[in-house]
């Protein structure tokens, strides 16, 4: 498999100098292309942090860190990203705002403007995919919560970027719709072979979908385990009450800290 | 709409504005207010009908001055307010300015542009400007600071620049804010002509008002103080009307929840 993402014991801090806070220390991970990774850890542990930090966002402050072989110096633009809350712009519909990022993005960014009517297709499209015909001319405060985040990931997604990167995405749906998503998101990582970054507190979340699950320690955040999800492809949500994925679960469970 | 929708919303304050009147007339009769003091609901539209051609022409000076003052309002405070909630250097160093600038009682400015530019129309073009213009540059200031970082974050690992930025999100997104401001602008833009007007002026409702005062025309001066009312309030729906037009979005968005 090609290696897609490498750190090599990277750390990262807020601030300057004396009194910068560290939110990550020595993280060395490998990310093959194509594979789906999960990031969990107790809350303040620096997982969002690592997304910024792969992202480009934030500069590391030691270490080496390198996409595509390439060190990574500023913002990536083949990410595509999604967040707890969907921040879908309420003046624009569902469809044109997963459009947004081909509003940014070059080469579509120039031809935006004689083939819109090209490019909001595609957009439909996207969203009919994620189970959202019908609803892609509608406004967000017409969607419900389920809806507007997978509106969310379609927008990170319609730029077809190298890593799809999620930090805690599911986190304020309801039980029922999160895991509607979760086959959402399962289904479009099969079909789409998009590299995923996916951060959450939530383990069963994250051994359904990932095929590697970091654990990390509280801040400053370290990787404590590694661990892969050997559970065989496509799953099913029926797979969460076996036993092999309660041991897993139940594992990773007892890695993190108790208070 | 319905027919009971309507009533209420066009047939109640018109039915308080009359009521309101009656009561003014009725109090002025039983009493016997003498002229000077209070005069009656039909004193005072009797003057206004008797004195509507300097009225009519006193009011289209205090309606232009207001409407150019609100115009550079609009326009300097729109971009100030852009300057201001684009970097926080800018924002640290000029706020604090703005505030202290703000709490200066405009009626003490009226002198000095006078003494500047003399009597007539630009002190009071410039009282409405300067009295005006500062809830739009907060208003637009605070609508671009509400951007949430993670939008931000989405955009920016794109590679987009603060324009960018500002462009998609920072600048609509403010847009309610905006028109928002508007309607208290538009207001204390009136309030600025008309108080200077009354400082010292050559035209203008308000310089009308302090000549029928000096004759001790009081109904003449209420006629003023009605004219007043009625155009702040028409400014008012008109802005109202034109921020329900432009950011309907943001009303939508309420209804629904």
């Amino acid at each position: 498999m090609n290696e897609l993402i490498r750190l090599d014991r990277v750390s990262m801090a807020y601030g300057r100098a004396e009194q910068a806070v560290k939110a990550i220390e020595e993280v060395s991970i490998s990310v093959a292309a194509g594979e789906f990774f999960a990031v969990v850890g107790p809350s303040g542990c620096g997982k969002s942090s690592l997304m910024r930090l792969i992202s480009g966002l934030h500069p590391p402050l030691g270490g080496t860190l390198t996409v595509e072989g390439r060190p990574v110096t500023g913002p990536l633009k083949k990410v595509g990203m999604a967040f707890q809350n969907a921040n879908l712009l309420p003046w624009r519909t569902a469809a044109q705002n997963v459009l947004l990022p081909l509003e940014i993005v070059q080469p579509h960014r120039s031809r935006l403007r004689t083939e819109r009517a090209a490019y909001l297709d595609r957009a439909r499209r996207l969203l009919e995919s994620v189970g959202l015909a019908g609803f892609t001319e509608k406004f967000p405060w017409q969607l419900s919560g389920g809806m507007q985040q997978r509106t969310s990931i379609c927008r990170a997604l319609i730029h077809e970027p190298e890593i799809l990167m999620l930090d805690e995405p599911f986190g304020a749906l309801d039980a029922f719709t999160r895991e509607e998503l979760w086959c959402t998101l399962r289904d479009v990582q099969a079909r789409q072979k998009v590299t995923v970054m996916l951060v959450t507190h939530d383990l069963r979340e994250a051994v359904f979908l990932a095929d590697t699950v970091y654990v990390m320690s509280s801040r400053p955040g370290r990787i404590v385990k590694r661990c892969e999800v050997s559970l065989p492809r496509p799953r099913d949500l029926d797979v969460t009450y076996t036993q092999p994925f309660q041991d897993i679960v139940h594992e990773l469970r007892s890695l993190i800290g108790r208070h | 709409m319905e027919s009971r929708e309507l009533a209420i919303k066009f047939g109640a304050p018109a039915a308080f504005t009359v009521g309101l009147f009656v009561v003014w007339e009725a109090v002025c009769r039983l009493f016997e207010v003498p002229l000077t003091i209070l005069p009656a609901p039909s004193d005072v539209f009797a003057a206004l009908w008797q004195y509507r051609a300097p009225i009519v022409d006193n009011s289209f000076v205090t309606l232009w001055t207001t409407l150019a003052g609100f115009l550079i309002a609009t326009v300097f405070g729109l971009v100030l307010g852009i300057a201001v909630g684009w970097h926080r250097a800018l924002y640290a160093g000029i706020y604090p300015v703005l505030v202290g600038f703000n709490s200066i009682p405009k009626v003490a400015v009226v002198p000095v542009l006078i003494l500047w530019f003399g009597f007539g129309e630009i002190p009071a073009i410039l009282t409405a400007f300067l009295i005006s213009f500062f809830p739009i540059v907060v208003n637009v200031a605070t609508g671009l600071a509400t951007t949430e970082p993670e939008l931000e974050d989405v955009l920016r690992a794109l590679g987009a620049s603060k324009l960018d930025i500002m462009r998609k999100v920072g600048i609509p997104r403010s847009f309610p804010y905006f028109f928002g401001s508007l309607k208290v602008a538009i207001t204390l833009a009136f309030v600025g002509a008309v108080v200077s007007e009354t400082v010292g002026s050559n035209k203008g409702i308000g310089k009308l008002m302090l000549d029928a005062q000096a004759s001790f025309q009081v109904p003449i001066v209420f006629a003023g103080l009605i004219v007043l009312a009625v155009l702040g309030i028409l400014l008012y729906a008109i802005t109202a009307a034109v921020e329900k037009r432009f950011t309907g979005w943001a009303f939508r968005g309420q209804a629904a929840h």
